[in-house]
């Protein structure tokens, strides 16, 4: 038991799916009278198992809409389990969308201090780090510029730079490196190894089934909800490609 | 999640709630000419503006009106303002919040911590005026900022509560500026108390939180005297209500928030 670094027990997530939201006073009551507020009920993941070790690497793979994300979002406590249980030991760093934390109308130094809190992390250990940072994302010369002069691109440099300077016991990247430019992309999938080598476990999400089979050693595939298969990386996405065509 | 997790959980984001009133207060006065001046300058002309007004249009018997008038406006515009940055807090953080990990209260507290700040520069004003006007100052005084406390508190609680029902209710902002008008109507701000009806003042004077501080604040000032026990102790009772109710409201819903942002 002890040893998993994330372990996720027979976990449901349920969303209300009501076609629209009911987010007024009035729709709230005309609904009550109609008898339509308990809803739509859609499970976006239905008994999931998932038991992670110290230093794994693993991909997770599946089409659109069957729930990569939700189960992301699950083990990065943002969404909470309908039933089952989700334990983690460890400090993530969600690279879920890269620059959610960083507010436009601030600067690029601003933004850094801002994102590493939002992280959890000390503003002394983040001025530690300041340098190293930027020096990864090699933003010198745009540091008191508001960030939103910067391009996609750059917003994602930074968000990468500060998430992975961290030094997490998980790291969780959900697509997030198609935005960079090919010597980017390429420093970033360089860090993730030396990450790995590092002993950080990594939850990744990908289209790009070679990624997968090159940076991860299990994957586990999602479609719609459930669980089809888990395992080494290589059996996963060659059933996954199989089931795809 | 129990009380000392969270306290716990609170340490480990306290730099988080630095960020974030910095933010604020950056961002508020960001290339404007005059910056953090107009902190105290905005409750100074405003004070200036009412006072020509009710000295000439409308005129109340009271001793010291800018005095009078500055202390009501400074408390009242402090609950006003952050209590309306917080019905936004949680969803306007929403993609955030959709996407990382963090104690969701964060953001409310630091929409009432950075209005507590921007509070903190109009007392300057405050005290401009004092001096202006001749009041000298008494060792009372030292007294004021607990009452700060107490309104910080009130409004943190209201601010908790506003937040989370705004997540399910949008309609709440909508409502909130109507309630928050008449409050200032039913707040003497501007007007002596005692213009009031005997009924209505002693509902003001039991029921509303806000005249409670005031009062507190205009005694020690105007009066360099301290309000009665019982007074006094209804203001922290109604402080502690408010958060009280505050805290049972949004962490008990915090978990439904993703889904509704």
């Amino acid at each position: 038991m002890e040893d998993y670094i994330v372990s996720v027990e027979n976990a449901t997530v349920r969303f209300n799916m009501a076609s629209e939201n009911i987010d007024n006073i009035k729709e709230y009551f005309v609904k009550l009278i109609q008898r339509k507020l308990m809803f739509q009920e859609f499970f976006a993941l239905k008994d999931i198992n998932l038991q992670i070790k110290r230093g794994e690497a693993w991909g997770i793979i599946g089409t659109n809409g069957s729930g990569k994300s939700t189960l992301l979002k699950l083990i990065s406590g943002i969404l909470k389990p309908y039933k089952g249980k989700v334990r983690v030991n460890g400090i993530i760093a969600p690279l879920i969308e890269l620059g959610a934390g960083f507010d436009m109308n601030l600067t690029a130094r601003e933004n850094v201090f801002l994102n590493g809190t939002l992280l959890g992390h000390s503003k002394k250990y983040m001025e530690e780090h300041f340098d190293e940072i930027i020096e990864f994302a090699e933003l010198w010369d745009f540091l008191d510029v508001p960030m939103k002069n910067y391009s996609s691109g750059m917003q994602a440099r930074l968000g990468f730079s500060v998430a992975t300077m961290v030094r997490p016991d998980i790291l969780i990247v959900d697509e997030i490196l198609a935005v960079g430019d090919y010597k980017f992309t390429k420093k970033c999938e360089q860090r993730m190894k030396e990450m790995l080598d590092g002993g950080t476990t990594l939850l990744f999400v990908s289209h790009t089934i070679e990624d997968i089979k090159e940076m991860c050693t299990h994957a586990i595939w999602i479609d719609k909800g459930i669980a089809m298969q888990q395992g080494l990386a290589e059996e996963v996405c060659n059933a996954y490609i199989a089931a795809q065509q | 999640m129990n009380l000392i997790g969270r306290m716990q959980g609170f340490y480990k984001y306290k730099d988080l709630l630095v960020q974030l009133v910095s933010r604020d207060l950056k961002l508020k006065y960001r290339r404007s000419f005059l910056g953090y001046v107009w902190s105290i300058l905005n409750p100074l002309l405003l004070m200036l503006v009412m006072t020509i007004v009710f000295s000439h249009i409308f005129r109340f018997d009271i001793a010291n009106y800018p005095v009078y008038l500055i202390i009501g406006q400074t408390l009242y515009n402090y609950m006003n303002n952050s209590t309306t940055h917080a019905i936004y807090s949680i969803t306007d953080n929403g993609p955030l919040l959709k996407k990382t990990y963090v104690p969701k209260y964060i953001f409310t507290l630091a929409k009432i911590t950075s209005g507590l700040v921007d509070f903190l520069f109009s007392l300057g004003a405050m005290l401009l005026v004092m001096i202006f006007t001749g009041i000298s100052l008494n060792f009372k005084m030292l007294y004021l900022p607990v009452i700060a406390v107490q309104l910080y508190l009130f409004c943190l609680g209201l601010g908790m509560f506003l937040a989370q029902a705004a997540v399910f209710f949008r309609d709440i902002q909508y409502i909130y500026n109507v309630v928050l008008m008449a409050w200032m109507y039913c707040t003497p701000v501007f007007y002596p108390m005692d213009v009031l009806p005997a009924t209505l003042q002693w509902l003001v004077s039991h029921f509303n939180p806000l005249y409670i501080y005031i009062q507190q604040f205009r005694s020690i000032v105007l009066e360099n005297q301290f309000v009665s026990m019982r007074f006094e102790g209804l203001g922290w009772l109604y402080a502690f209500i408010a958060l009280l109710l505050g805290c049972i409201t949004f962490f008990r819903s915090q978990d439904k928030f993703i889904l509704y942002i």
